[in-house]
């Protein structure tokens, strides 16, 4: 091979390598896409902190926001909490469940978080960390999107804003319940 | 008598056993969990297996791949269970096939690329010294000149 040739090629090796290192750096390695986004949420059975059974099965022809959470998870549990509950509040009777999965926490500070936000929607533990790998949640807060079918429609990896919640909300809302 | 009150013991330690936790369908040894828990990626780890991860979360993936094995699920579908969940990426190795060949072949191409670049460069530089030794041919003429020159300087 010629030397001008050769002076060409390894400028061009290089470029599938650059091309692959933007690319790279342009994605987030934390936001992996939920393989469970379209098919029917698992199905969970646990007993709130007031001590109330807490299905899913239970809660079919409503939306379900599911919300996993823990009270050592600072600052983003705390930044959503509020949101939440203010969600939960104006979205209850129109069809919309609010249920809060406290995972890898204990019932003390869970229960110090549920006081001190005021929150009134139902919040359960998760002991044995079952439903959080159900939901091949990897962290918190993260939170699901459950249509009238029962069907993930959403996931949301981080603190929930008020633009978030009812952009999810409101689109399920408007799907027929059938 | 004392071997009866041994047997008797024993069973009563076996009903109290049973009636603690639910009678496993297999029994399940440490190293099988070791086994499938290594090769998922701890969810909240850098780099980490749940096998080796101390974190609550690989603890609590523990106890379900030792669960669903005792209920009896080949390893395989223990390992399916979380994909099914987490997507591939919970996976350590990548599986070989499909665009992940890429991952597992592409350093060896790497490396087979670079070999056959360093072995003509060791070539091209082994020769050079050589023909430029014996390069510098002369020509009679020339010889014949500085024969003369030499002979006249004596």
């Amino acid at each position: 091979m010629s030397r001008r040739a050769w002076r060409w090629l390894i400028p061009l090796a290089a470029l599938p390598l650059l091309a692959l290192l933007a690319y790279g750096f342009r994605v987030n390695p934390r936001e992996i896409p939920s393989p469970l986004v379209g098919r029917p949420a698992p199905g969970f059975a646990l007993t709130a902190f007031d001590a109330t059974p807490l299905t899913l099965d239970a809660q079919r022809g409503r939306v379900v926001v599911v919300n996993f959470w823990a009270s050592w998870c600072y600052p983003a549990c705390y930044e959503e909490a509020p949101v939440l509950e203010q969600s939960w509040r104006a979205y209850r009777d129109r069809g919309v469940l609010v249920i809060g999965v406290d995972i890898q926490d204990t019932v003390e500070a869970a229960q110090k978080f549920i006081r001190d936000f005021g929150l009134s929607f139902p919040n359960a533990p998760d002991p044995t960390g079952k439903v959080s790998v159900d939901y091949g949640t990897y962290g918190v807060p993260e939170t699901f999107f459950i249509d009238r079918r029962g069907r993930i429609r959403a996931r949301h990896v981080g603190a929930l804003t008020d633009d978030v919640i009812r952009a999810h909300v409101e689109r399920l809302l408007a799907e027929p319940a059938g | 008598m004392r071997r009866r009150h041994a047997g008797v013991t024993a069973l009563v330690l076996a009903v109290l056993l049973s009636g603690a936790a639910p009678a496993p369908a297999r029994v399940v040894s440490e190293s099988q969990v070791h086994e499938v828990a290594g090769e998922l990626r701890c969810v909240v780890c850098q780099n980490l297996s749940v096998a080796d991860s101390p974190s609550e979360m690989a603890r609590q993936m523990r106890v379900i791949v030792r669960e669903r094995l005792e209920a009896g699920e080949s390893p395989a579908e223990v390992v399916q269970y979380f994909v099914d969940r987490y997507g591939e990426w919970i996976l350590l190795s990548p599986r070989r096939r499909g665009f992940n060949l890429l991952v597992w072949f592409a350093p060896l191409a790497a490396v087979a690329v670079g070999l056959a670049i360093v072995a003509v460069l060791v070539r091209r530089w082994t020769r050079r010294p050589a023909s430029e030794g014996t390069a510098p041919s002369l020509d009679p003429a020339m010889r014949e000149r500085i024969r003369r020159e030499t002979e006249a300087e004596r």
